[in-house]
């Protein structure tokens, strides 16, 4: 700590170099707050829940649907303890901007598939004894200021009414919210029961299943029986982890991972120039005084520590400043207005940039660390 | 501060020291079989044209390099055989150095500068900031602790530079053209501040100059010429 006057004065010794470097570091986390957020919105919609959950989906594509029969096959496969269904609605409250996902579920079933969605237990008791009830997340009552027992109408783009209108309306009966952090709080639920009864088309149908697997050790031994048990049906089935369902629907934007990776890389490798290219301008500047400090003692380890404390105090003041903005920006959540439901930057990216920071600071500061080690005294003493 | 001497009674003995710096495929030989004896509490003045090796022995006597042959031992101390990191310890409590161009980091306040060697030492802060106050009144520059070496003068910036020097309380303080960047008057006035501190405070220092006005403030004056030390200038 006593050096740390003497390092924060050399890193104000040219103020306007200085803050030049310190905006690029900050700009550069800015964007990798943003990336992450982006990121965890497209492919981290699965809570650890998920991990003992597979998908089941017509092997053609999600948009076929399958037998609701399938349900009572599937529970009798080794290895399944449960399973579930649910069918894409396809709905538009007032406007299509304002887009959120409906589905039409067995809400007893649905609950129990998924504890990660916490609803009170009379709200639970209201919309199992309400046909045209309906449970929204909290994010969606927050945003259309939705209240329980409110009437929603909601036009499906899909799915018609007996009497051909797209128009359903529910009564809104709960208010859930998320468990965890990475829960949707975006959706509605509505009973399966009402929907079947009141469409026109494909009663009897239903989108894809969620089978939650008895031993979370087997997840991919239990998808093969699954499909096995539906092939060369009407119906074949293609069963995929909760996850890789999840990033099959990002994929459809592209390799997320991939192109969030290549900006990321981008944008810290033109940083490490800049950072480097300071400090190694800071240390040839002050070749003389280096030299001074070690003619009074300094050993060539404290010479290395110096000017890596330096470039880490540089990296890691612009990586606060950086990831403390992405927080800030990114905490007002979904700036799309409903496509990225889990649009956060979550605590262990944050984490992960701060050792970023780090590493930044230790390799920028590196090589000028070692040419101040290396200094010889009488040389450099000459070089006021 | 103990100044232990050696057997021979001599604070700083230097015995056939030779310094051959190469140059490309050339070795220039710069000190010849040279020997010096320097008392404790001595004021030494080490004169001579340029390029007769004057810094380069105030190196090997401030251990900021190695002779090529002989034996350089500071207060009964070998400290030609001292690795680089032994050295740098053994230079921060034993030597103050005083240099032409004072050697400021003009990024730090005076008093921040007269603290360097300080802060390695195991000195409270408290303990540190005492010391530095003593060092700054020693040399008249207590009223411009706060000051940056830019507001300073040159003369003061000296002050500061030999305040720098002797925080430690060192063995041995070496100066190497103390007066060679400053006016007659300012020089004047650092010179005796030297020789205050040498016979009010028993320091042992060892100047070099180009200036014989500078050196007759000094207690013994030695020459060098072509790397080898004489009485007289034209030895």
């Amino acid at each position: 700590m006593k050096f740390l006057h003497l390092i924060w004065a050399n890193l104000r010794r040219k103020k306007t170099r200085t803050v030049l470097t310190l905006l690029s570091i900050v700009v550069a986390f800015v964007l990798y707050g943003f990336l992450s957020a982006i990121k965890q919105a497209l492919t981290g919609g699965v809570s650890l829940e998920g991990a003992n959950r597979l998908i089941v989906r017509h092997k053609v594509s999600i948009i076929q649907l399958l037998p609701e029969s399938y349900k009572q096959r599937m529970e009798k496969i080794p290895g399944v303890a449960s399973a579930t269904h649910q069918t894409w609605f396809g709905g538009i409250y007032q406007d299509p901007k304002k887009f959120f996902m409906q589905n039409p579920v067995v809400p007893e079933e649905f609950l129990k598939m998924h504890p990660e969605i916490i609803l009170a237990p009379e709200q639970r008791q209201a919309w199992l004894t309400t046909r045209t009830g309906a449970i929204v997340g909290r994010k969606t009552a927050e945003r259309f200021e939705w209240k329980i027992g409110d009437k929603v109408p909601i036009q499906s783009s899909i799915w018609s009414k007996k009497d051909g209108s797209y128009l359903w309306e529910f009564d809104i009966v709960g208010i859930f919210e998320g468990r965890d952090k990475n829960t949707d709080t975006t959706p509605m639920f509505f009973r399966y029961d009402f929907f079947d009864e009141a469409r026109r088309g494909g009663t009897g149908q239903v989108g894809w299943y969620t089978v939650r697997v008895q031993d979370t050790a087997r997840p991919a031994e239990v998808a093969k029986l699954v499909d096995a048990e539906f092939e060369n049906s009407s119906y074949e089935t293609k069963t995929e982890a909760e996850g890789a369902f999840v990033q099959a629907w990002a994929k459809q934007i592209g390799d997320i991972a991939l192109i969030t990776a290549s900006i990321l890389g981008a944008v810290f490798f033109t940083i490490l120039l800049v950072t480097g290219n300071t400090i190694s301008q800071s240390v040839r500047e002050r070749t003389g005084e280096l030299g001074l400090l070690k003619a009074i003692g300094f050993t060539n380890a404290q010479m290395l520590a110096l000017v890596l404390a330096e470039s880490c105090l540089l990296a890691v003041l612009g990586g606060v400043l950086g990831l403390g903005a992405a927080w800030l920006l990114t905490s007002h959540g979904d700036p799309t207005g409903g496509m990225l439901p889990l649009y956060f930057f979550p605590a262990r990216d944050v984490l992960a940039g701060l050792a970023m920071s780090v590493a930044l600071g230790l390799v920028t500061g590196l090589f000028p660390a070692l040419q101040a080690m290396r200094l010889r005294v009488a040389d450099s003493l000459r070089r006021i | 501060m103990s100044e232990q001497a050696t057997g021979n009674g001599a604070l700083v003995d230097i015995r056939g020291v030779e310094k051959v710096f190469r140059r490309g495929a050339e070795d220039i030989q710069v000190l010849k079989d040279l020997n010096l004896e320097v008392p404790a509490g001595e004021f030494l003045a080490l004169m001579g044209p340029s390029g007769s090796g004057k810094s380069t022995l105030l190196n090997l006597i401030g251990g900021l390099d190695h002779p090529t042959r002989g034996t350089v031992s500071i207060a009964g101390e070998r400290i030609d055989q001292l690795s680089d990191h032994r050295l740098a310890a053994w230079r921060a409590r034993h030597v103050g150095f005083v240099f032409q161009l004072y050697n400021l980091l003009p990024v730090l306040t005076a008093e921040r500068n007269v603290e360097l060697p300080l802060l390695l030492t195991h000195l409270s802060k408290a303990e540190r900031r005492a010391h530095v106050a003593t060092a700054l009144a020693a040399v008249g520059l207590e009223h411009r602790a706060k000051h940056y070496p830019r507001q300073l003068s040159g003369g003061e910036q000296q002050r500061a530079g030999i305040a720098r020097g002797i925080v430690t309380d060192p063995t041995l303080l070496l100066c190497d053209e103390p007066t060679g960047d400053l006016d007659r008057k300012a020089g004047d006035e650092i010179l005796g501040l030297l020789q205050a501190l040498n016979r009010e405070h028993g320091k042992t220092i060892i100047m070099v100059t180009h200036d014989p006005h500078a050196s007759a403030r000094a207690s013994r004056t030695v020459y060098l010429n072509k790397g080898q030390l004489t009485r007289e200038p034209n030895d």
